[in-house]
């Protein structure tokens, strides 16, 4: 795919969009995505991600805002000229041609000869590992196969962006890890500027260069897998991508860097303000995550008891009942012989390091 | 009943069931049809010589021919009319707000409610010397003389193509319906213009219902004896009203019969040769 133009870069710019029914699918998201970067778009069931694929596509028109995609302003422009490739949730493979006519579908809109269609075809099958289907027709097929040429026939017009609506949620997980992958393989080698949608995190964390989290139709965060993980703006995203213990408590004392907050499970901790200024006496959450919070012997921390210990592989996770009643979850890794933790046991918890726990200001 | 004593076999199902359906069949179609047959076969009215010599009648004769033909001919332009204006129609209502589809099915419905006899009166209303085209063409000033409307090829075509119309459209809108919406979108986004995207994939992936509403249609086209006759009137002479003629006012029952026969053969024909290209297309969308 070295012929293919490099991505072009793709701006979102403040788009609003309200369907007719009312709902508000999507609301003032703003996206600077650079030429060839792998972006992921993250966000839980019915947050507006294929809402906004769409407007990108050009399927819809929506309501506020600007599409740009390299110096042009597409909003004017109906999809079949924007040259975005993308891969349905669903493939939407054409089921009454073959799959070697799917793969050149695009081609010939583009008015190509049948020999160098055909031909085309083949190299994107052989691109795909799929180079002897291309006389079958669509339904005799594997899911996984007809996933594969439906990212073929997007890439046979050699798009500058390519959108994946969900694309590996219907292949089991050996499957799934070969595709994505391939997909960023393939990504790497044409550097197409690639937007896929997902709701899982771990898909996103590992594929993206940049992931934008969305929740109710806004963006909760646009950083990169490591800005999204460790320094997580909302409470949203802090809970949604990966696991976390959420523990509530009472502003002491705050500045901009730091603040001293009193736990209700009963312990006064250093966390950092991760969602904007904190006022003091204002009540907050702190969110730890499990491999953040570690046994202190020395009297510091907040006390608990610990109730289940599942050794899961490489790490431990030993559930702890804090003084407030609620329950923190504590992940250790299984280095030497870690000290075996019973049923019960009265422990001492603290984060590793004030900069790992993040305080939000408490919603109710 | 005649149901089979048959086997206790588990796996078998009772075919008892159909047999008052059968029954009715063999009693009421299939017995008729062979009288029908064995009618056609005598050369005479009485009945006492047999031999196919109403059928040749039929087929040397330029006018029964004719008659034939331009019943058949009939059938293919009602279709064909029904067809361009039905697409539209189904085409349109799979893209529309939900309270817009209640509407068009209630339009498409429409005539199926009123008998087609008050329907065909109704076109004479319309179609006639004073009727509502002609007078409203008059007092325009387009027209000095009334335009012959009524009684013409195109009077019958116009006439039984809205009142066929239902069985063309229903079909269409369900084969439509089944289509993905994506693929449309997908044809798009891989440069398709809106026409390309219809011919390649809205179009094909159609067929089965554009083949089960033209065979609808068609057999209902040729066979509408009385939208035929009172539009057509008596200038025009379709194969349900030539039969009649024959059996009813010339009493010539074997040669009606033979014209039945024929006239169903000629159906059957036509059908199949839909059918098969039914059968052809379902290489397209099941599964
Ligand atoms: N055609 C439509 N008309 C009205 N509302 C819609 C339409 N499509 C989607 N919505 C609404 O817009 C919101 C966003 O939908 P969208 O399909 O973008 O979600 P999503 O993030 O892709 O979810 P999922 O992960 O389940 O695919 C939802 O609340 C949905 O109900
Ligand atoms: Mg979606």
């Amino acid at each position: 795919m070295a012929e293919t133009q490099g991505g072009r870069s793709l701006v979102v710019d403040a788009v609003t969009h309200r369907y007719p029914s009312g709902a508000l699918a999507v609301e003032n998201i703003n996206l600077d995505i650079k030429g060839g970067e792998i972006i992921a778009l993250l966000g839980p069931s019915g947050c507006g991600k294929t809402t906004l694929l769409r407007i990108i596509a050009g399927f819809i028109a929506q309501t506020q805002g600007r599409i740009i995609i390299g110096d042009d302003i597409v909003d004017a422009l109906p999809s079949n000229r924007r040259a975005v490739g993308i891969v349905f949730q669903n493939y939407a493979l054409f089921p009454h041609l073959s799959i070697s006519e799917n793969v050149g579908y695009g081609l010939a809109a583009r008015g190509i000869d049948k020999a160098t269609r055909q031909r085309e075809a083949q190299r994107l099958l052989e691109l795909v590992q799929l180079p002897t289907m291309a006389e079958r027709l669509p339904r005799q097929l594997s899911g996984g196969q007809q996933q594969r040429v439906a990212l073929a026939r997007a890439l046979a017009i050699k798009p500058s962006i390519l959108l994946l609506d969900e694309p590996f949620a219907a292949l089991d997980k050996n499957l799934r890890l070969d595709m994505q992958i391939e997909v960023k393989r393939l990504q790497r080698v044409s550097g197409i500027t690639t937007l896929i949608v997902t709701h899982d995190q771990e898909e996103a964390l590992s594929m993206a260069d940049r992931v934008a989290v969305l929740s109710h139709g806004k963006l909760e965060q646009f950083g990169s897998p490591s800005d999204v993980y460790d320094r997580p703006q909302t409470l949203f995203v802090n809970t949604f991508v990966g696991s976390t213990n959420r523990m509530p408590g009472v502003v002491v004392s705050a500045d901009r860097t730091a603040a001293r907050v009193r736990l209700d499970a009963g312990a006064e901790i250093i966390a950092r303000p991760a969602g904007g200024a904190l006022s003091e006496g204002g009540r907050v959450t702190v969110c730890i995550r499990p491999e953040h919070l570690q046994f202190v012997g020395d009297g510091t921390g907040f006390a608990g008891v610990v109730g289940m210990s599942l050794p899961l592989g490489a790490t431990v996770v030993h559930e702890v009942t804090t003084a407030d009643g609620s329950g923190v979850k504590v992940s250790q890794a299984r280095i030497g012989e870690t000290r075996a933790l019973e049923s019960g046991a009265a422990v001492r918890l603290a984060p590793l390091a004030p900069s790992l726990a993040n305080a939000f200001p408490a919603t109710l | 009943m005649g149901a089979a004593p048959a086997s206790r076999d588990v796996t078998s199902y009772g075919l008892g069931l159909a047999a008052p359906l059968a029954l009715f069949f063999l009693a009421f179609f299939v017995a008729p049809l062979l009288q029908l047959l064995w009618l056609s076969l005598h050369n005479d009215t009485a009945g006492l010589h047999w031999g196919l010599g109403q059928y040749l009648h039929f087929l040397t004769d330029p006018f029964s021919l004719g008659v034939l033909g331009s019943t058949l001919l009939l059938g293919a332009e009602v279709t064909a009319v029904c067809l361009v204006l039905g697409f539209p129609i189904a085409w349109l209502y799979q893209r529309v707000a939900p309270k817009l589809q209640t509407i068009i099915i209630l339009i498409v419905l429409l005539p199926l409610l009123t008998s087609v006899v008050v329907r065909t009166f109704a076109w004479i209303v319309i179609l006639g010397r004073q009727g509502i085209i002609n007078a409203t063409l008059q007092s325009l000033g387009i027209i000095d003389t009334p335009l012959k409307l009524l009684y013409t090829q195109f009077g019958v075509v116009i006439a039984l193509a809205q009142v066929q119309m239902p069985l063309m459209t229903l079909p269409l809108i369900t084969a439509l319906g089944r289509i993905d919406p994506n693929l449309d979108d997908a044809s798009c986004s891989l440069g398709a213009g809106s026409w390309r995207t219809f011919f390649r994939v809205v179009l094909p992936l159609s067929l089965p219902g554009v083949i089960a509403g033209c065979t609808l249609t068609y057999a209902a086209a040729i066979t509408a004896f009385i939208t035929q006759s009172l539009v057509g009137g008596g200038q025009m002479l379709f194969m349900p009203m030539y039969l009649y003629q024959q059996a009813s006012t010339l009493q010539n029952w074997p040669f009606a019969a033979a014209i039945s026969i024929i006239f169903l053969l000629a159906v059957l024909a036509v059908v199949s040769v839909f059918t098969t290209l039914g059968r052809l297309s379902r290489g397209y969308g099941g599964a």
